[in-house]
């Protein structure tokens, strides 16, 4: 049986959206996005929350930021340093050599 | 159906107090959370959680479940008695961990196929205008693949309306262009490809998440990929050319005269592909010679005589 192929699109960083789309996406105020950057666990381009650009990959954090804090129960700054160690494990396990 | 024991799954018994059950929620959530666990079944261990304690937290639920009497066992055939609720008010939930519809089949016979949690900043996903919902799943590709490209089979499983307004869960395969230049942890979108929409609503998002399967021999990071390459004692002394395998095929190097064992050497380039294109990185690890025979081991035993090195002089020995 011959399938049809999906071709998909790659959401690297360089796809960008506002604080706007972000909030929408992720059905939310802009106030908790906002807070999300004050507290460093987004990044946004642009000097004016205006003009703020975000990577479409905040998209995705903002979301597990939403499910982190729903079922553990973690205010923002413990969300925070959840994120980072994760980040950082993540890392490490890359230049760990795999065990066969 | 099979009923479910929600104290067993929550590892606490029948008489615990809601603090107690508070706490093994918590203390089981970080465990199998699938945002943190690394447990191959977590996300399966995270829903029947969910499950468990969305019924034993709320004080309603509980009373009713536990009127069901202490003797069933998990996994047991299960059918409500008919009136099993009589006299039980539900006042319709308040609170959940979780997505409700998720939950079991014994779940939902008791508690109601229309359960729908309210509550909570961003705890609904699903916009108002009928959009479908947006679904993820996770892709294992060879670093190979992020070199020259693949077609991979996805097989998903996901809950469904029938025409009679049911819900169904439908099994599809899907075939799925992994692109070049793709890297550990990128997303790709296929859009539509979610729940269909209600209404005249858009179809959900598929979302696929791409990990590279453990390779024996090459790590990465982002774009850029390490190998360690092992080279003789004489080859890092003289310096030599080696060969040096990479995903896209056998590459001649040039070790530099005077490498000491891991030194790291780039390839610039021949990473992961792309606009930049990432490095190849060759860390030199220095194997010992065995010596198995006479010859060799006079070999080693001139050099002891001959050479004065000390390899621990950098500790004060």
């Amino acid at each position: 049986m011959v399938k049809e192929i999906l071709i998909g699109v790659i959401l690297a960083d360089e796809l960008t959206m506002t604080l706007a789309e972000l909030s929408r996406l992720c059905s939310v105020d802009a106030d908790w996005i906002i807070q999300l950057v004050d507290e460093g666990i987004l990044e946004a381009d642009g000097s004016n929350t205006i003009y703020w650009r975000f990577s479409c990959l905040s998209l995705f954090r903002a979301r597990r930021v939403q499910r982190l804090q729903r079922d553990l129960g973690i205010n923002l700054s413990g969300v925070a340093l959840v994120l980072t160690l994760q980040d950082e494990i993540e890392r490490l396990r890359r230049l760990v050599p795999p065990v066969f | 159906m099979q009923f479910r024991d929600y104290y067993e799954i929550m590892g606490v018994n029948r008489e615990a107090t809601q603090d107690e059950v508070k706490r093994a929620y918590r203390k089981l959530a970080r465990k199998y959370h699938p945002d943190v666990s690394k447990e191959v079944d977590a996300e399966e261990k995270f829903k029947q959680l969910s499950e468990a304690y969305e019924v034993l937290k709320d004080p309603e639920k509980r009373a009713a479940y536990d009127q069901l009497g202490a003797n069933w066992k998990a996994g047991q055939e299960f059918r409500p008695p008919p009136d099993w609720d009589e006299g039980f008010e539900f006042s319709g939930g308040g609170f959940t961990g979780g997505d409700a519809s998720a939950f079991s089949e014994f779940f939902s016979s008791l508690f109601g196929e229309g359960f729908n949690p309210t509550g909570g900043q961003g705890r609904q996903y699903t916009s108002a205008h009928g959009r479908g919902e947006d679904h993820h799943a996770r892709v294992l590709i060879d670093i190979e693949d992020a070199y020259h490209g693949a077609t991979r089979q996805i097989s998903l499983r996901s809950p469904q309306i029938d025409d009679q307004g049911h819900v169904v869960t439908r099994d599809r395969t899907l075939s799925v262009k992994i692109p070049e230049g793709i890297r550990q942890g990128q997303r790709i979108r296929l859009a539509g490809q979610g729940s269909p929409g209600f209404g005249s609503g858009d179809a959900g998002d598929l979302y696929l998440e791409v990990e590279f399967n453990p390779h024996q021999i090459y790590r990465v990071d982002g774009r850029d990929v390490t190998i360690d390459l092992p080279v003789a004692p004489w080859e890092a002394v003289l310096g030599a050319r080696v060969k040096v395998p990479t995903p896209e095929g056998r590459v001649e190097l040039t070790v530099p005269p005077g490498s000491a064992a891991g030194k790291r050497l780039r390839l610039k380039g021949r990473g992961i592909p792309g606009r930049p294109a990432g490095d190849l990185y060759v860390v030199l690890q220095v194997a010992l010679p065995p010596a198995e025979d006479d010859a060799a081991k006079a070999m080693y035993e001139k050099m002891a005589d001959e050479m004065k090195f000390n390899p621990r002089a950098g500790l004060g020995v």
